[in-house]
């Protein structure tokens, strides 16, 4: 029987990270939301790798902080390992990576949901979305509550029709055991949303007091800690550390793998869902890469207050029998007892075409999505878009205009104009080189980039934002102050750039100049810089990397601008691609399945070709002047 | 980086009277007075007034290049309304070449098939009722083009761009796995291996650039095509033509040898021959071809000579001929006058209207007013070659000078000790100017390649 129970604002399916983020933007923004999980005991669970961030994911979690988002704080609190990758690299590549405490992350988000106003969470499994006249109108349980509401956000995850293998062991679960959600694939499926099968997978979990760390290279964190949230400093979060582990694979592991290769479901058939390349099990690894003789396996923890250790690099779905000896093949886990089965999990989720890039889906009003259900991988990829999607639903809700972010604003921007424009057959992961503007896209300017935005938007208090226009105004004037002072060629000087085996100052230049050379920055030129102001480790690392690479950056930026142009070209949402006669049929049948927003979106769709693009331009034109 | 200042020439490729090279946007100015001498030594080019005129002279550094007038039109007055200023020179087909190469030289870039048109409709300056007419011009002009280069593009010049296109993708990708995965991928003595690869592509690519400048990346001229049913004499003719001092200019092995196209210079006019060895290696060349491969080409020839065998009556080809090239330019040549003529010029008069001349082959008559002809039908600019492909040869050098400046780009970065990150920014770009060669743009090639060659990820 099927009853109303109560009004909402939001209602929210599914509490993992994306569920998390948009529950929160929700609620924040001061609309009555509700958030559903199957199980009170998952919310943000991380069912596979223990950390948050890394090459490019780090870059998400810092704008999500600078939009006003939760997973930044949250990692902060919790982690047990932190570490800037690529410090040798430029800086548009350093990128943050923290190991988490698992249960802490968890029980941490948790709490946080449990103490914002406006936010209610609810064990229940959703299998009915309520439409009229292509509408929301709410949401039905299993239980068949009924939840009237004006705007629903899917985050299932990897929950819907999950089914959890290895060998020939076969879950109709979610990740960990947790139960799936059965119904509502049927319930999208009938509202006419194309639905995808993705696989995803996850290593063992070995018993650290099995594990011989004396065979494996000990991995420190950091001692310098940067927090991910722009609204920690170091001394608030700094702590004590703890270690991973770095081993190998070897012939032995690969014979083992090859021996047993055809019992892998994936290689069987048995595993229709199509896997992420950039995650490959180790299985895939040593068919594909037959050439190499070892894989690297990280051993992590996963968390404080467990034994619990992480295989990093050896997910599989192999039968439990070849696993035992595949691990214990590994130098140091030779008498490894493994807590937990690698296993591969199959799920359904959307062709994310079917959205606008404010994840809301174009054929149903009010009805937003977010993470893996959209056909991407990774918490932090899940976290962006959640944030993005609450963020929209409530704007819409609130009649405002929504926040979209483009591929020269945010990493965010290239993950959802990705997913809603461009054909995607795999688990999405974002990755630096997708980033065509990343010279400007920084993980340490995501708070100049983005921090306003979320202002507007409503998420970032008036303290936070008063600070960042002190930020940027005083980044600006230190820059002007160091372009217009003059040094000469005195003695102090010239014995300073000996030392740093700079060349020697034939005439005069300014301190611009010379923290533009390649030897020397900022911090070096200290000594002939002597009206330099007190200011902030923030803005001085602005200032140095602003000047340093100031013409790689201009470049970037002009070419964001040129880009921009297109950007801003919209095209009407009412247009009729069958009248553009002009059009090639390809083009005009991918026009009518993407509906992009922009010409510039327009041309990043494949099969559409740049005469393609003059030709709807000279249309719309008509259209403006007809 | 590509400007949004383009530029093209205005007129007819041609070598008769006077063309334009035509810069619009808003670096017009600028680029002029970089390569713009006035006579009148006190005048400033970038001081002049919209809508006038001014004489002097084309140069690149010290070179001079032509004697010129420079007209100045300030936007929103002008035909794009954009700033635009047209230089007016002394015709013929190289010096014309030079000046727009001398303009992209110095900041334009090479204007799209159409832009100019799609740029002065876009900017309210072309009444609706011409937005069809501006979208064939984009539609013609560009399936021209594609066609065009792609036909010619074939063999060893496509798999060269195609080759360091991979190795430039190959060396991106390489840094990219390392970013993405530092703890996998190192990138330590990378920098030494990217130098000498980097050499590498630059030679080639420096070697392509050569032989754009003899313009064998595409043909230019007058693609010509020559029809006609069986032992109608197609050999003969094509013999006489070559034959004597006209020699065939024969392409350098190794870059156009496959595009089966011979150029024959007739009085300084130069006929592109397609399919050539189609043609001398059988009478039939319809039969061997087929129709349609016939008709395609008769559809992209800027002439077409049609070989009636006047001994006989016209029969099903010559029909299938006739209704193929009836709207086209073509010369009809009524050759065997030396035999009883069954076939007469009033018969074929009942269907055509081009020119019809009366040749023997056989005993070399007719051929001189066949050459006469030829020149005065160019001469009048009743032929010319579509300018597209002297346009695309352009595009074409442009690409790679922009692709050899990136990666002088990536070898200053390494000197000056950059971040390997720096590097995969340069020769993206390269990779970029080169898909533009072959029509192909970057889409995932990079993310597909990091995962192809590279065991990523935990």
């Amino acid at each position: 029987m099927s009853y109303i129970y109560e009004d909402y604002d939001v209602v929210v399916v599914g509490a993992g990270h994306a569920g998390c983020e948009a529950a929160l933007a929700c609620a924040r923004l001061s609309l009555n939301t509700i958030c559903f999980t199957v199980s009170m005991d998952s919310i943000a669970l991380m069912p596979c790798n223990p950390n948050i961030g890394g090459s490019s994911k780090g870059h998400l979690v810092r704008e999500i902080d600078a939009l006003g988002g939760e997973m930044g704080k949250n990692i902060d609190k919790t982690y047990i390992q932190s570490k800037m990758l690529n410090q040798s690299k430029g800086p548009a590549v350093h990128s943050l990576r923290a190991q988490a405490d698992k249960q802490d992350y968890s029980r941490e988000m948790r709490l946080t949901l449990e103490n914002t106003p406006n936010l209610t969470l609810k064990q229940a499994e959703i299998v009915e979305i309520l439409i009229e006249d292509n509408r929301i109108t709410g949401v039905k349980t299993y239980s068949g509550a009924i939840y009237p509401c004006k705007a629903v956000i899917l985050t299932t995850g990897t929950y819907l029709n999950a089914r959890c293998v290895y060998g020939d062991v076969s879950n109709y679960t979610g990740p960990n055991g947790l139960s799936s959600a059965k119904f509502l694939t049927d319930s999208l499926k009938n509202l006419g949303i194309e639905m995808y099968r993705f696989k995803t997978g996850t290593p063992a979990r070995i018993d650290k007091r099995s594990i011989d760390f004396s065979k494996m290279e000990e991995q420190l964190g950091d001692e310098n800690i940067v927090p991910f949230s722009f609204t920690n400093k170091q001394e608030d979060i700094k702590k004590e550390q703890v270690s991973c582990w770095l081993t190998y694979t070897n012939e032995t592991t690969h014979e083992i793998i090859r021996a047993n290769i055809n019992r892998s479901p994936l290689y069987s058939g048995d595993i229709k869902g199509t896997g992420p390349r950039y995650c490959p099990s180790i299985e895939d690894k040593v068919v594909r890469f037959s050439d190499k003789e070892r894989h690297q396996v990280f051993i992590e923890p996963e968390g404080n207050y467990t034994n619990e250790m992480y295989v990093g690099g050896m997910s599989s779905s192999l039968p439990e029998d070849v696993q035992y000896n595949m691990y214990r093949s590994v130098a140091g886990l030779e008498n490894a007892k493994i807590v937990r089965n690698a296993y591969a999990i199959e799920y359904d989720c959307i062709n994310p075409n079917q959205l606008k890039a404010t994840l809301e889906f174009k054929n149903i009003h009010g009805l937003y999505s977010a993470g893996q259900f959209n056909g991407s991988s990774g918490y932090e990829e899940a976290a962006a878009q959640g944030l993005i999607a609450g963020i929209n639903a409530s704007l819409s809700i609130l009649n405002k205009d929504p926040i979209v972010l483009n591929r020269s604003e945010a990493y965010i921007g290239v993950l959802i104009d990705d997913l809603v424009t461009k054909e995607n057959h795999e688990p999405y992961r974002m990755m630096t080189s997708r980033a065509e503007y990343r010279l400007i896209l920084r993980q340490d300017n995501a708070d100049l980039r983005l921090t306003k935005i979320g202002y507007q938007a409503g998420l970032i208090d008036q303290k936070r934002y008063d600070n960042l226009i002190l930020k940027e105004k005083q980044i600006e004037e230190e820059i002007i102050r160091l372009e217009n002072t003059n040094i000469g060629a005195t003695k102090e000087v010239q014995k300073l750039l000996e030392s740093l085996d700079s060349t020697l100052l034939k005439t005069g230049t300014t301190l611009a100049e010379l923290v533009k050379r390649p030897e020397l920055d900022y911090y070096l030129i200290a000594p002939i810089d002597n009206k330099r102001p007190e200011l902030s480790e923030e803005v001085i690392e602005q200032v140095n990397i602003n000047i340093k690479y100031d013409g790689y950056i201009k470049r970037q930026l002009k070419q964001a601008e040129h880009f921009k142009k297109l950007e801003n070209k919209i095209i009407p949402e009412d247009i009729d691609y069958e009248n553009i006669q002009s059009l090639r049929l390809e083009a005009k049948q991918k026009l009518a399945r993407i509906r992009p927003l922009s010409i510039g979106q327009a041309s990043r769709i494949s099969g559409v070709s740049p005469a393609d693009i003059s030709v709807l331009l000279v249309y719309m034109e008509q259209l403006k002047r007809g | 980086m590509r400007t949004e200042t383009i530029a093209a020439v205005a007129t007819a490729m041609s070598n008769a009277g006077i063309s334009i090279v035509r810069i619009s946007g808003s670096e017009a100015i600028d680029i002029i007075s970089k390569i713009f001498k006035p006579k009148n030594k006190d005048k400033d080019i970038k001081k002049a007034n919209s809508h006038t005129i001014h004489y002097g002279y084309i140069i690149d550094g010290s070179i001079t290049i032509d004697e010129v007038l420079v007209l100045i039109m300030k936007g929103p007055n002008s035909y794009t309304r954009e700033d635009i200023v047209e230089i007016d020179c002394h015709g013929g087909v190289t010096v014309t070449k030079r000046i727009l190469e001398t303009v992209l030289k110095y900041g334009a870039r090479a204007a799209e098939p159409g832009e100019f048109t799609k740029r002065a409709f876009l900017n309210g300056r072309i009444d609706l009722s011409q937005a069809e007419a501006v979208i064939d011009i984009i539609n013609s002009k560009n399936e021209y083009a594609l066609n065009n280069a792609m036909n010619q593009l074939k063999g060893n010049i496509l798999t060269k761009v195609k080759d360091i296109r991979e190795n430039i993708l190959h060396d991106i990708a390489y840094i990219e796995a390392a970013l993405d995965d530092p703890e996998h991928i190192s990138l330590e003595y990378f920098s030494e291996e990217l130098l000498i690869h980097i050499n590498d592509n630059q030679k080639e690519l420096r070697r392509l650039l050569d032989s754009a400048d003899n313009g064998r990346i595409l043909k230019e001229g007058i693609k010509t095509v020559i029809l006609g049913k069986p032992n109608a004499g197609k050999s003969s003719l094509l013999n006489i033509l070559v034959g004597d001092e006209r020699a065939i200019v024969t392409d350098i092995a190794g870059t156009t040898r496959d595009t089966l196209e011979e150029s024959i210079n007739i009085n300084g006019i130069s006929l592109n021959i397609v399919d050539t060895a189609g043609i001398r290696d059988t009478e039939d060349v319809v039969e061997k071809i087929g129709v349609d491969k016939a008709k395609s080409f008769a559809n992209f020839a800027d002439l077409i000579i049609y070989v009636v065998d006047g001994s006989t009556t016209l029969d099903k080809n010559d029909r299938e001929i006739i209704e193929m090239i009836k709207d086209k330019k073509a010369i009809i040549l009524l050759n065997k006058t030396d035999l009883d003529i069954i076939t007469r010029e009033e018969d074929l008069r009942k269907y055509l209207t081009q020119p019809i001349v009366l040749i023997s082959a056989k005993e070399n008559k007719g051929i001189d007013i066949l050459e006469n002809l030829l020149k005065d039908m160019f001469f009048n600019g009743e032929i010319s070659f579509n300018d597209e492909v002297y346009i695309t040869n352009i595009r074409h050098k442009e690409a790679l000078k922009e692709s050899i400046n990136s990666l002088e780009q990536v070898e200053k970065s390494i000197e000056d000790n950059m971040p390997e990150d720096f590097y995969s920014i340069d020769l993206m770009n390269a990779y970029e100017e080169l898909g533009h060669i072959i029509g192909e743009s970057v889409e995932d090639d990079l993310v597909n390649k990091i995962f192809h060659e590279f065991c990523m990820g935990k």
